[in-house]
């Protein structure tokens, strides 16, 4: 009998106890109300400082961002490079309307509707992004949306109604840990739920080849609009979100290095995973944060660690595997009966 | 008219440079097909050198555009070497990712040690000429024609020596090509070296027409002349001249007819235009899809 070595074996327990998590499926929901409750004690009672409660606040906003932007970039395979313009409407639309339109008694409550007129706004910007993307692939739709984000700056900047380039300042801090608690929480859920429909699986076959899914009969035209829309329309919500926690605005907060941030958050936590996703924006955000007191060398270091990630790990933290809750459940019962049959087959041939 | 004219020369100054960078850019994606977008930033590194060379060492100016063409090839290979090298066979947008990250990485390691913007000494006396009512400093008169010579001696390499034609055949094809015994690395670390030692002559040019530097002036400018680069076509050495002397034309037209400010949404408008029509650029042949 061989003795397993002590390590080895806390290791293996380890990974049982992370399996037997796996397959509570309920904990999914304990955990999301748990979560929530958790988002209105923090504030509440002051559990963490209001840092950590900023940096929370900033995770959420990020998350939306970059599960959003990996419906494009991961699971459709182009690469858009204008995500900060998306965001860029969605947070002047809301901005003006809480500065200048409606009245401040009003703002408590309507600051909901505030964030979806955001999102809304940047949804039709999507769309009018998208057509482009009908006829474009790869490296020129790079350009269309890079061109975008550079003329929507631009835009703002002239138009001295909205501040041009010297911007809103003076935002209210409408922006709480709930609410961005539960944008979080819708965004993932919406393009979860969309990844595994049926519009989901035409989005995944344009990322895998797009003719042959033309020839399959899938509308490619509006699977992309669709894609772009429900992209842009989260990345106004986080927008939004970002602009009354942040309290001020300018068009250059939502220049190509936003874009960059983004992206870089996208491929690090893993292309075509939502749980990348959360972990990549996680991870970015968080370590930025722990790595403050280097002052200067932090940004030489942060893009240092980036690199050696894409060396040794090219497709990211999780790129292309997805975390098992996230994975309905017929999925993961056919993929196991496939995998038996296929065991049965394989022994029967041998 | 004069004013025109006038106009005119700025947009040839203005476009030499946008094309020496956009040139980069085209080298590296026709034979790796993959966007160097650290090339901005290496931009701003010639402009560094330079700095360094004219302000610490003293230097002339012939001297202190060759110090800082070669150290930019050198560094342009040693990225190459250290960062894509591995990614080769990785998936397309690792390497565009590793790209941004050297990119952020160079930025910020020059912001550590110049965390203010510096000014150019003046290395070119400046002397200027009244032809017909039109003004020709002698700085002008340099970046147009060094820049013309560059791109002259670059058009020659490629097509009539054996390292062009040697580039020529990879960007063709990167798997028969090596076995015919082209040594593939080696050509790819010249092509770096080119692409990269153009853009550090477009950076030294630059901060001697706009004497003011600082560590994130790569990055407008390098996303400008990638987009110069995809107008011409992207892989297209001619294309990405001809798209680099447009984009300067545009954008000081622009500029000299309506408020300054318009500049950017004119010219990226103009740009969405430019591919509905010509989807592939300028000079670029759409690639035939396999099915």
């Amino acid at each position: 009998m061989t003795t397993i070595p002590a390590e080895k074996k806390w290791l293996s327990q380890l990974q049982s106890l992370y399996d037997s998590i796996l397959g509570r499926r309920w904990l999914l929901p304990v955990l999301l109300v748990l979560g929530l409750i958790l988002s209105f004690a923090i504030p509440q009672f002051n559990l963490v400082n209001q840092y950590i409660q900023l940096i929370l606040i900033y995770v959420g906003i990020n998350i939306i961002l970059t599960t959003s932007l990996n419906l494009i970039n991961g699971y459709m395979g182009e690469f858009s490079v204008g995500h900060a313009g998306f965001m860029a409407v969605g947070a002047y639309i809301s901005s003006i309307l809480t500065t200048q339109v409606l009245p401040d008694a009003w703002l408590a409550w309507s600051f909901p509707l505030v964030v979806i007129a955001g999102g809304l706004g940047a949804a039709l910007i999507g769309l009018v992004v998208a057509i482009p993307s009908f006829k474009t692939r790869g490296d020129y739709l790079a350009i269309v949306t890079l061109a975008f984000l550079m003329i929507v700056k631009s835009v703002i900047e002239n138009i001295d109604a909205i501040g041009g380039p010297r911007g809103i300042p003076g935002i209210a801090r409408l922006t709480t840990l709930p609410w961005t608690y539960f944008w979080t929480v819708a965004a993932v859920w919406v393009i979860r739920n969309l990844i595994y429909s049926r519009f989901g699986r035409g989005v995944l076959s344009i990322r895998e080849d797009e003719i042959a899914s033309d020839l399959m009969s899938v509308n490619t035209r509006q699977v992309k609009l669709l894609a772009f829309v429900i992209s842009s329309f989260f990345a106004g919500v986080a927008g939004a979100l970002f602009a009354h926690v942040l309290q001020f605005i300018s068009p250059r907060v939502f220049d190509i290095i936003k874009s960059t941030d983004i992206l870089i958050m996208v491929y690090l936590g893993g292309i075509g995973s939502l749980m990348g996703s959360i972990l990549g924006a996680t991870i970015y955000t968080v370590l930025l944060e722990v790595l403050r007191p280097l002052g200067m060398w932090r940004m030489v270091l942060m893009p240092l660690v980036l690199v050696l990630l894409m060396i040794y790990r090219p497709r990211g933290i999780l790129g292309m595997r997805e975390f098992r809750w996230f994975v309905p459940l017929q999925d993961l019962l056919g993929a196991r009966q496939w995998r038996k049959k296929k065991e049965a087959s394989d022994a029967a041939a041998s | 008219m004069v004013y025109i004219l006038q106009q005119t020369l700025n947009a040839l100054q203005l476009g030499s440079i946008y094309a020496l960078i956009a040139l980069g850019y085209t080298m590296v994606y026709g034979i790796l097909t993959m966007i160097n977008f650290a090339h901005g930033d290496l931009f701003m590194v010639g402009a560094f050198f330079c700095f360094i060379a004219a302000t610490f060492l003293k230097l002339p100016f012939v001297p202190t555009l060759l110090v800082s063409m070669a150290g930019v090839a050198l560094l342009g290979v040693l990225i190459e070497r250290v960062a894509y090298r591995p990614l080769r066979q990785a998936p397309r947008v690792s390497a565009i990712i590793t790209a941004l990250g050297v990119g952020i990485f160079l930025e910020n390691f020059t912001l550590v040690f110049s965390p203010y913007p510096q000014s150019v000494p003046q290395l070119i006396p400046n002397i200027s000429w009244t032809i017909g009512g039109i003004t020709v400093s002698s700085l002008q008169v340099i970046i147009i024609l060094l820049s013309l010579v560059l791109m002259l001696l670059l058009d020659f390499l490629v097509r009539r020596t054996m390292v062009g034609m040697a580039m020529r055949a990879i960007s063709w094809d990167k798997t028969i090509v090596p076995l015919m015994g082209v040594p593939l690395n080696l050509i790819i670390s010249i092509t770096f070296a080119i692409g990269t030692g153009l853009g550090a002559a477009a950076g030294t040019m630059y901060s001697l027409a706009f004497p003011v530097i600082d560590p994130y002036m790569g990055i407008l400018i390098g996303w400008k002349a990638f987009i110069a680069a995809v107008v011409g076509g992207i892989g297209n050495i001619r294309g990405a001249m001809i798209g680099g002397f447009i984009l300067g034309l545009v954008e000081i037209m622009v500029a000299a007819f309506l408020p300054s400010t318009y500049r950017d949404f004119v010219s990226f408008t103009l740009l969405l235009i430019l591919l509905i029509f010509r989807p592939y650029g300028i000079l670029g042949k759409p690639r035939p899809q396999k099915v």
